[in-house]
């Protein structure tokens, strides 16, 4: 009778689900980053026209986008860090999980202040 | 005829003696690639850093401070780009996040494209959009001109002009 096998250093826990991550966000802002050099490239064609393409940041729809983009970004950072932590900190391997949490931990703490800041902006009528 | 699996460590494929246990085709180094890959393994890492510290600056200043991103226009990126320090963040930004980008898209598409031909073009078309991105933002910080004119040099409005 097969027996089920053991349990991986990081298949289907959270080695694996941070790995998926890193991969989703960083496709995410890499695309982000091929618009936003094209957008900013406006401001060589002209004022009005950079102007007007970056007026389309500021309403409060798009700030939920951008705010999905800081998101992505951070957690990106963070888990990015601990990938550094695990290949050449001695005991990064060992520590891999409790340092997924304290990234997560630290994601949230900072997307609640950013997108109090962000979306108060954003919404307050400027 | 039956195919023999050798131990990666057995020496036995073409190994002289002395060279060590481990098989030709198992050993690290002297592989033709050279040290590509570990250099750009070395490379996410330590430009990862540095844009951790550009992009948090960058969303920081842009996103945070005074007005937010209300303050965001013409006038603004004018402002920022009359000071070298803010040109060379920019630049330093572009350069490392494209080339960090760049590489990280080229190990998804060489782990899921699995023809030979589409992981081809797919590279193809990825280092085409990573030159022109480097290459036009590069110009784009260095030729910025706060008082573009038109074709007959008269100032464009909402350009930041010398008072004639």
């Amino acid at each position: 009778m097969p027996t089920k096998p053991a349990g991986t250093l990081y298949r289907g826990r959270e080695g694996m689900w941070s790995w998926v991550g890193h991969r989703i966000t960083g496709v995410v802002i890499f695309f982000f980053l091929l618009v936003h050099v094209l957008d900013t490239s406006l401001v060589r064609v002209s004022p009005e026209a950079y102007t007007a393409v970056i007026g389309a940041y500021k309403n409060p729809l798009m700030a939920l986008g951008e705010t999905g983009l800081v998101a992505a970004i951070v957690f990106h950072a963070f888990n990015g860090l601990r990938i550094i932590a695990v290949d050449f900190w001695k005991k990064g391997a060992k520590y891999q999980r409790q340092m997924l949490w304290t990234v997560l931990i630290l994601w949230v703490i900072v997307m609640v202040g950013f997108s109090i800041r962000h979306l108060s902006l954003a919404f307050g009528g400027h | 005829m039956t195919a023999t699996i050798q131990s990666p460590r057995s020496g036995k494929d073409g190994a002289k003696p002395g060279a060590g246990l481990i098989a030709p085709k198992y050993r690290r180094s002297g592989a033709s690639k050279g040290n590509f890959e570990m250099a750009a393994w070395l490379f996410m890492r330590l430009s990862g850093v540095v844009l951790v510290v550009l992009i948090f600056g960058h969303l920081f200043v842009n996103l945070l401070v005074g007005e937010g991103i209300h303050a965001i226009d013409f006038g603004f990126v004018a402002g920022k780009w009359a000071d070298p320090f803010w040109q060379f963040w920019d630049l330093a930004m572009l350069w490392l996040a494209m080339l960090h980008g760049t590489n990280g898209v080229r190990t998804i598409i060489n782990d899921y494209a699995e023809k030979d031909s589409t992981r081809f073009w797919l590279k193809i078309v990825l280092y085409a959009a990573t030159t022109v991105i480097i290459i036009l933002g590069t110009l784009v910080i260095f030729t910025f001109n706060p008082c573009p004119v038109d074709v007959n040099g008269i100032p464009l409005p909402g350009g930041f002009c010398p008072a004639a």
